[in-house]
């Protein structure tokens, strides 16, 4: 009672006006990421010509698409203090299974793609099961999973097959034109639809709260009567969907299915949620967050582009730069709340 | 009997000798050893030679796992140590008085050092993370993990480097006294990591750290310190592993070697016998693992299946592995079973 009493005087004190520019703790992370995302555009309008346009922004959007899917299965995963390795093998594999069946068996996309989401749905599942129900580690399970994905794509074929039917030729390069001559891709638009649902499915609904209260403290969960298990294996198979429609927007990017597809995709999804300012122990975060993080690895790779006299390479070291940055920034965080 | 089978190494072995007999039974000459050209030759020395790497980052990886700690970024040590090693020898063509010699950029001891060196640097950088700084383990190695890979090639200019220069090669493909020279370097820091933790308190320590750390702080373990350097000795064994895969393959890629290698290395740890919530280790059955990985690789191979399936197989492995270390599914399998439920262990 007394409890309530104070967070209700707390409430009102927060609203007075001489407070209202102090920012809650739980936002500084992704006010964080925010800023920096807006410095970095910043820099490359000022320093760039032809880097202020629309186009420059919606083409992090378009060429990013599969990572912000896959990102946003990760974020509910690592929320649950969890972490999925087997994404980008699943990728791979949804490539692989797809070019396959269209091209060598002739089936017809409309039947592909259900069946490889399914796939994903049921790889998912089965990782979370192993994970729940004989608590192994979903860092252990989830490599094997990594590893099974990729061997099963090369029992499919260890070469590449490229895509040649026209219902994926055609998607693959529709446009849709939005406003002096921007355009968004098909793949870009499912990625903003995964991500408004992602953030009802976090906040308005009863799996995202449990999400939340497994990452804080599982064994508080249990107690609060909350469906737990279920909620794990959910977290998985929501990661395993997220994975597989991922693989379908790369299949329309590519082109191609190929056992070598998306190679370490994992860490860059991982680091897009760390960089988004959700905490690795579970708990904090936001998945509105990861699609900031997405747009932040793109915007780095896009500026060393515009250069042209940096390497490649240098993409990774910043990615890791700042994947340093935002972990020292979360245990400061973390250490100021303990006190 | 029934003691030998109680023994943690126990099954670790009876897998590995049941793959060699796997071998032996597809390729009649898989156990034939001759000696040529001064020193012994056949599958077994092959197996032992290539396994060197392997079993050097796990050894490094045990005392890490030991902890309840891991590394995920000796993959990205391996390739930065071969990197550095690979660009300070080089290596060019040289006319001396009318004979052709190799010549190295730097003198080998410093290329050597150097290597050894940063990859000692990468170990610290990771332990300080974790235990001063207070990451997760699986965090602050993937730091490195991520932008090791991108060190590495900005050390050899994004190229494949070659080495042109005979005494770096005796590393990976030399022979002493008949054996791969590089079983000897595995064999060593095996010998010298058994000293120390069996025959000083370093071993009780590192368990201590890893059944629970404030416990052994609060009992005087130097905890802290000692996590710090059980990955800077990590870093090192994989900086020694970087060194013999380039000697071995006379070059160095920054994008693709020790690909993989701490995911193999986990599994080495995993085979040997060593849980990974920390705690009991076993450097021998992390050996045993290494060699395990590539008997398995090697019979994948000798079999004619594409060696991609290998992928498959290993983590069938893990599965089974895990699966039979984890105390739910052992419950439900004894209770598959139905025998009673108060012979159950706790």
């Amino acid at each position: 009672m007394s409890a309530q009493a104070s967070s209700l005087k707390h409430e009102s004190a927060a609203a007075a006006p001489a407070r209202r520019l102090r920012l809650d703790p739980k936002f500084i992370p992704l006010a964080a990421t925010i800023s920096l995302f807006l410095l970095m555009a910043v820099i490359g309008s000022v320093a760039y010509t032809g880097f202020f346009s629309a186009q420059v922004f919606l083409n992090l959007l378009i060429d990013n698409a599969f990572l912000c899917i896959v990102a946003v299965g990760m974020s509910f995963v690592i929320l649950s203090g969890g972490i999925d390795l087997s994404v980008g093998s699943v990728i791979a594999l949804t490539t692989m299974v797809s070019a396959s069946l269209v091209e060598k068996h002739g089936w017809s996309p409309a039947a592909v793609i259900p069946l490889v989401l399914l796939m994903g749905v049921g790889f998912g599942a089965l990782q979370g099961v192993l994970i729940q129900r004989f608590r192994l580690q979903p860092f252990i399970v989830t490599l094997a999973g990594m590893f099974l994905a990729r061997g099963l794509c090369y029992l499919i074929s260890i070469d590449s097959i490229s895509i040649t039917n026209a219902f994926y030729t055609e998607v693959s390069q529709l446009r849709l034109p939005l406003w002096e001559g921007a355009e968004l891709s098909v793949s870009a638009i499912i990625a903003v639809a995964v991500v408004a649902v992602a953030v009802f499915v976090a906040h308005y609904t009863q799996f995202g709260r449990t999400v939340y209260a497994i990452g804080g403290n599982e064994h508080s969960a249990v107690l609060m009567g909350l469906p737990v298990r279920s909620t794990l294996v959910g977290v998985y198979t929501v990661s395993g969907f997220c994975s597989a429609l991922a693989g379908v927007v790369f299949t329309f990017y590519m082109l191609s299915g190929y056992g070598l597809h998306a190679v370490g995709l994992e860490l860059d999804a991982i680091a897009a949620v760390v960089i988004g300012g959700t905490l690795l122990t579970g708990g904090v975060g936001y998945v509105l967050g990861t699609l900031f993080g997405v747009l932040m690895l793109g915007i780095i790779q896009t500026l060393i582009m515009f250069d042209g006299s940096l390497s490649s390479w240098w993409t990774r070291i910043v990615i890791g730069g700042l994947l340093f940055l935002f972990c020292l920034l979360q245990r400061i965080f973390e250490s100021g709340r303990k006190r | 009997m029934n003691t030998l089978f109680k023994h943690r190494l126990a099954w670790p072995l009876v897998t590995l000798l049941l793959l060699l007999a796997l071998n032996a039974g597809f390729n009649s000459s898989f156990l034939h050893l001759e000696w040529r050209d001064g020193h012994l030759y056949g599958s077994l020395v092959d197996i032992l030679n290539r396994a060197a790497p392997l079993m050097l980052v796990s050894l490094g990886m045990t005392l890490v796992i030991a902890t309840r700690g891991i590394d995920i970024s000796v993959g990205a040590v391996v390739a930065i140590s071969a990197a550095i090693a690979a660009w300070m020898i080089g290596g060019s063509l040289v006319i001396v008085d009318g004979v052709a010699t190799h010549a190295s950029r730097f003198p080998m001891w410093a290329a050597l050092a150097g290597a050894l060196g940063v990859a000692l640097a990468c170990g610290l950088w990771n332990g300080v993370l974790v235990a001063r700084v207070g990451m997760q383990p699986i965090i602050a190695t993937l730091i490195l993990m991520v932008a090791g890979r991108g060190i590495a090639q900005l050390i050899t200019g994004g190229q494949i480097i070659t080495i042109y220069y005979g005494p770096y090669f005796f590393l990976g493909s030399g022979y002493l006294l008949g054996l791969p020279f590089s079983l000897f370097i595995a064999a060593a820091v095996f010998v010298l990591l058994w000293w120390v933790t069996t025959r000083t308190a370093l071993g009780l320590f590192i368990q201590a750290v890893g059944v629970n750390p404030s416990a052994a702080r609060v009992a005087g373990v130097r905890a802290r310190r000692i996590t710090v350097w059980v990955y800077a000795f990590c870093g090192l064994c994989a900086g020694a592993a970087g060194l013999i895969v380039s000697s071995n393959v006379k070059s160095a890629d920054g994008n693709n070697a020790g690909q993989l290698m701490e995911l193999d290395a986990i599994l080495a740890v995993t085979l040997g016998g060593t849980a990974l919530t920390g705690g009991r280790f076993s450097l021998a059955g992390s050996v045993i693992g290494a060699l395990i990985i590539q008997t398995l690789t090697y019979a994948i191979y000798s079999l004619g299946v594409p060696p991609e399936v290998n992928l498959v197989v290993k983590a069938g492995v893990v599965f089974a592995v895990m699966l039979l270390q984890s105390p739910e599914f052992r419950q439900s399998l004894r209770a598959l079973v139905q025998r009673p439920a108060a012979g159950a262990r706790p």
